[in-house]
């Protein structure tokens, strides 16, 4: 009946992901995705310090959560409301790597803002991904706007909502996980918990140790998952989305993971975090850990990482290129879209 | 035509798009079994029920950014504040989130939703149920701010908004709701955003107003004709997008304009309709324009010896007027 | 409330006094402190300020009587807001209605100024009816202060006939105007505000001022050595040139101390001697000419005068001159010797008496005591003066005066 929060441990065994419900095929799909996060993602990095392109805010770590419980929903159908760090997230909803590097260029053609906003703030209707300005926690207040129109159209379609722990602190948070509660919507709330707001410690954000804990304060459940094991964030999230689907109301799945680089390309992680610790969570890297059960599940061959690898390769070095070569939006496009329908001036 | 107060119109344009429109929804406090703390929306919860008129939690932020969301999702929800004092907690999405959606997407996105706030003081409400908002909104761009003063407008401008696609806040002046009447056209009767309307024509001089100034505006108008002076008064009706070319025809036709607000001078609506002004119509200018508005202070109070010396009002408008017309 | 204005004792065993002007009318607001009327009594002549601000209400003595101290002369009534006065239904006399600080509200120079501040949409209307500056000036005023608003332009077009419209159009930029005859070839320099300002004035002057002229030759020479003497040392303590002006200024000061009659104006009630000595000094600027006023120059040294020009004459052509700056003045001084003329014929500025030019400094033989030639430093002063308010006796003796303070000019007159 009611889900206990317990902590999912990652199971032995060859064929978790089939337990779960999950072809060979979109199992790899699943790491194919993770792959291609991580390797837009260094790219940018590798441009950023090159001096070519001002800001980068990283996946690198997460992308296990992401891809997860993105993979637990249905892509066209549901919606997803990010938050900037979710690049695993958009990249499974249909974003691509030339996408991501179109934004990250700020060119005309970037499909989430047309160059007017940072990297990082996602949004595509024609792709159910809701956008994000650079406030916190907005989004969740979205996305039971979303979920309250699903029911007013009696439409069983879930939303997931994405955010950090920090953003767990701000009143958005709790006026959307009450309203939700209330009306028992079909939200999944998903607590990226990665340790920092930046470089405030969760120590220093909470009294408690579990955000998970506050969803028995809105009427639902709460659930803690180790957010660098793919599998056990997917399976979390399909129980989750199937509930809000039967219309059983929200969950609040925390899922306990880790950055790997600073905040953004603006920040000096080194000033509020020991290097041992970045280095004791690269080891539980969710990729690398990812791709370790699927060669024991034997669907992961050196041939099959070898074209992995090199079909991520080419496209973020296409998406690259491409990006390079788009032109920026001009000054006329400054005053452009304030509304949709613009009055008589 | 049948004669309606303001209330009863707000209340006939919201029930005839809800019947006209299934997307259309109410959120707020109160809205729903109680029919709103003025009555606003009496009968509607009764008529459609609770997926449709939605009692929220109080929570500001939470109306708004429900109504965001479902904007997203294809719905066209009417969030309503309670009061236009307590719209600060909302201010996050309004500002930030609400009027920069569509700027931000580079047009991929909009939101067709209205927020309705009563607004404005005489009702002895005191210093948090008497402000006007309309300046500061409508210093955002991507917002529309309106501000019927009449029936008829209060009616075909609601209908408007709830037909925009984006967002739009509709301020109703809470005085005016039972106070003014006025004929409201039949079927279905829309007034443009962005079109002030010419209430009242004039030579001498110009009135410009809204809310409830309008109607103390057409009072002083008449005592200046008995004077032979002959007012213009000219409703703004919608503050952003504020109707240019309506502001420097008045004044360059009468050369002499005062402009009428219940809001605080410093950058209020005022001082952007002199700029207007000055910019367009300097040369056909014979005095300079002045505006009568309420004082510099943070709020009404409610001893209404302090509140009438707050508001504008027919006597002070009339002597500004006069001034005008002498100069 | 009303409150009573009363004739004020206004010296020692003084028993009555005389209006001798009232400063503001009926309806007019008026300020504490802020002069309401001038009295002229045996021994002091004052301008009484108002007790209290408020509204005039009534004035109980007219100009020209006397009365006893302590009689009531006025009535004003006291207000915050002056709702009373806004009943009367009569459009729209300024008297009705609450006065608004107008930005000029003196008489004399003042109401000239307002008359002629005239605002964008009357100067559109001027120009597209072409309406010549003589119309202007006869076209009244029902605008505070006597300003000609948009209402009074239209009123009086409607009310011309145009013989230009025989044509039955009206055309722009190159129709000839209704008043003037037939053009000659030649460029239209537009009128500047300043030039419309200069020319109301000497029209006014010359139509209104009976004007008599007449000359004195001053030797010049003890000046001129003086000044060539201590200028450098002057320059260097001051900062700035002792030039001839402040001179002149300090020798015409003691002139109309001795003669006060040239330091005066005509009134229908009687020849107002002022109080103070405020001399303007002409200025020439890009446009034409301004006249600042140096005000109590009876109270100022050769050295102060010298600031004072200074200062007046820089403001004036960087064009940062108050109004304060160019009112008030009771006597003129020109400078036209600048530019090397010797004799000059200037128009007296309404309301004042005279105006001296003082003209080219110019060596010249001439005979000095004993029949013996001598090389001099020769300057004619030309006075112009209101023959209604003084005759040529008294306009010579204050040149004798002025004359003789400069010939006898030495080191023992002190510079500061």
């Amino acid at each position: 009946m009611a889900l206990k929060t317990t902590e999912i441990e990652a199971k032995g065994g060859r064929s978790r992901h089939r337990s779960l419900g999950l072809s060979d095929e979109q199992a790899l799909r699943i790491y194919e995705v993770m792959r291609l996060a991580r390797a837009v993602d260094e790219r940018m990095w590798l441009i950023n310090r090159q001096g070519r392109a001002p800001f980068v805010i990283s996946c690198q770590g997460q992308e296990g959560a992401q891809v997860g419980i993105a993979a637990a929903l249905r892509t066209g159908y549901d919606w997803v409301a990010p938050y900037y760090r979710d690049a695993g997230v958009i990249l499974w909803f249909g974003m691509t790597a030339r996408d991501q590097m179109l934004s990250f260029f700020a060119r005309r053609e970037d499909p989430n803002s047309g160059g007017r906003q940072m990297p990082g703030h996602f949004g595509n209707r024609r792709l159910h991904i809701v956008t994000g300005g650079s406030p916190v926690a907005t989004q969740l207040l979205h996305a039971a706007g979303v979920a309250l129109a699903s029911k007013q159209r009696k439409e069983d379609a879930v939303t997931a909502a994405f955010f950090g722990e920090g953003a767990a602190s701000q009143g958005d948070t709790h006026e959307a996980m009450n309203f939700a509660g209330i009306h028992k919507l079909a939200v999944v709330f998903v607590c990226e918990n990665n340790g920092y707001a930046i470089s405030v410690p969760q120590s220093h954000q909470m009294a408690i140790e579990n955000v998970a804990d506050r969803a028995a304060g809105y009427g639902f459940p709460g659930v803690v998952v180790d957010g660098n094991d793919v599998l056990a964030c997917y399976e979390a999230a399909r129980q989750a989305v199937e509930r809000a689907r039967r219309g059983e109301g929200p969950t609040l799945i925390e899922v306990k993971t880790y950055r790997f680089t600073a905040h953004s390309s603006d920040d000096d992680d080194k000033r509020y975090r020991p290097a041992e610790e970045v280095a004791i969570w690269r080891q539980k890297d969710p990729i690398h850990r990812y791709a370790t059960y699927l060669r024991d599940a034997g669907i992961l061959s050196d041939a099959v990482e070898e074209e992995i690898t090199e079909r991520v390769t080419q496209q973020v070095d296409e998406a690259t290129e491409y990006a390079e070569q788009a032109p920026d939006p001009t000054a006329d496009d400054l005053t452009t879209f304030v509304y949709k329908q613009e009055l008589k001036p | 035509m049948a004669v309606k107060t303001v209330i009863e119109a707000i209340r006939e344009g919201m029930d005839e798009e809800m019947a006209r429109d299934p997307s259309v929804f109410l959120i707020g406090e109160d809205v729903g079994n109680r029919g709103g703390v003025f009555l606003a929306t009496d009968g509607l919860y009764k008529k459609y029920g609770e997926l449709r008129v939605i009692d929220s939690p109080l929570a500001e932020s939470c109306i708004v950014g429900v109504a965001i969301g479902a904007a997203v999702n294809g719905m066209r929800p009417i969030a309503e504040i309670q009061f236009a004092d307590f719209i600060a907690p909302a201010m996050n999405q309004i500002i930030e989130e609400a009027a920069k959606f569509s700027y931000r997407t580079a047009g991929d996105f909009n939101l067709p939703m209205v927020i309705r706030a009563p607004w404005g003081g005489g009702v002895h409400g005191a210093l948090y149920h008497s402000q006007s908002i309309e300046a500061t909104f409508a210093h955002i761009p991507g917002l529309k701010v309106v501000a019927p003063g009449t029936p008829a407008d209060a009616k075909g401008l609601l209908k408007a908004a709830i037909r925009d696609p984006d967002p739009v806040l509709y301020l109703e002046h809470k005085r005016t709701y039972r106070l003014v009447k006025g004929e409201v056209p039949s079927g279905d009767h829309v007034v443009p955003i962005g079109k002030a309307d010419v209430k009242r024509e004039g030579t001498d001089l110009s009135l410009i107003a809204y809310g409830l100034m309008l109607t103390y505006c057409l009072e002083v108008a008449e005592k200046l004709a008995g004077d032979g002076i002959s007012a213009e008064v000219l409703d703004l009706r919608t503050i952003k997008p504020i109707d240019r070319e309506a502001i420097i025809a008045t004044a360059r036709k009468t050369g002499k304009v005062l402009v009428v607000h219940e809001d605080t001078p410093f950058a209020g609506i005022a001082a952007e309709v002199m700029a207007i002004i000055m910019e367009n119509a300097f040369d056909a200018l014979d005095a300079p324009v002045m505006r009568v508005t309420g004082p510099d202070v943070p709020a009404m109070p409610f001893n209404h010896i302090l509140e009438e010396a707050f508001m504008p009002n027919p006597e002070k408008i009339l002597l500004k007027a006069r001034e005008l017309a002498a100069v | 409330m009303a409150t009573s204005v009363k004739m004020p004792q206004l010296g020692e065993s003084i028993t009555e006094g005389t209006i001798a002007k009232w400063l503001k009318k009926p309806g007019d607001q008026v300020k504490k402190y802020e002069g309401l009327v001038e009295i002229i009594t045996d021994k002091v002549n004052a301008e009484v300020p108002a007790p209290l601000t408020g509204v005039l209400k009534e004035i109980k003595v007219q100009e020209g009587a006397t009365v006893t101290v302590g009689t009531e002369i006025a009535v004003i009534e006291e207000s915050v807001t002056a709702t009373a006065s806004a009943q009367k239904s009569q459009p729209p006399p300024p008297a009705d209605l609450v006065a608004v600080p107008s930005p000029v509200s003196e008489e004399g120079q003042g109401g000239a100024e307002t008359r002629t501040r005239l605002s964008p949409a009357v100067r559109a209307l001027i120009e597209e009816h072409r309406i010549s500056d003589a119309e202007l000036s006869r076209i009244e005023g029902s605008g505070i202060g006597g300003r000609i608003s948009k209402k009074d332009v239209e009123a009086y077009v409607a009310k011309r006939t145009q013989p230009a419209a025989a044509n039955g159009e009206r055309q722009q930029a190159a129709t000839a105007p209704a008043t003037a005859p037939a053009q000659t070839p030649g460029t239209t320099v537009p009128l500047s505000p300043m030039r419309r300002a200069i020319a109301a004035n000497m029209l006014k002057s010359k139509q209104t001022i009976p004007h008599a002229w007449t000359v004195a030759e001053v030797d010049m020479t003890n000046v001129v050595r003086f000044r060539q003497k201590v200028k450098e040392s002057f320059k260097q303590r001051e900062g700035i040139d002792l030039t001839f002006v402040p001179i002149i200024v300090k020798a015409v000061v003691e002139g109309l101390k001795a003669v006060p009659v040239l330091n005066a104006s005509w009134t229908d009630q009687g020849v107002l001697l002022h109080k103070d000595i405020n001399v303007g000094v002409a200025v020439s600027v890009d446009d034409g000419l301004i006249v600042p006023v140096i005000h109590q120059a009876d109270r100022m040294s050769i050295a102060g005068l010298a600031k004072v020009v200074d200062d007046l004459a820089k403001r004036a052509r960087a064009g940062k001159l108050g109004i304060p700056d160019v009112q008030g003045g009771t006597f003129t001084v020109n400078n036209p010797g600048t530019f090397g003329t010797i004799l000059s014929y200037s128009i007296i500025a309404p309301p004042q008496a005279g105006i001296l030019a003082m003209d080219a400094i110019v060596k010249r033989p001439v005979v000095v005591d004993g029949d013996a030639i001598a090389i001099r430093s020769m300057m004619n002063l030309c006075l112009s003066f209101d023959h209604r308010v003084l005759d040529g006796v008294s306009a010579a003796r204050f040149l004798q005066g002025v004359r003789r303070w400069l010939e006898g000019f030495s080191e023992q007159i002190p510079l500061y």
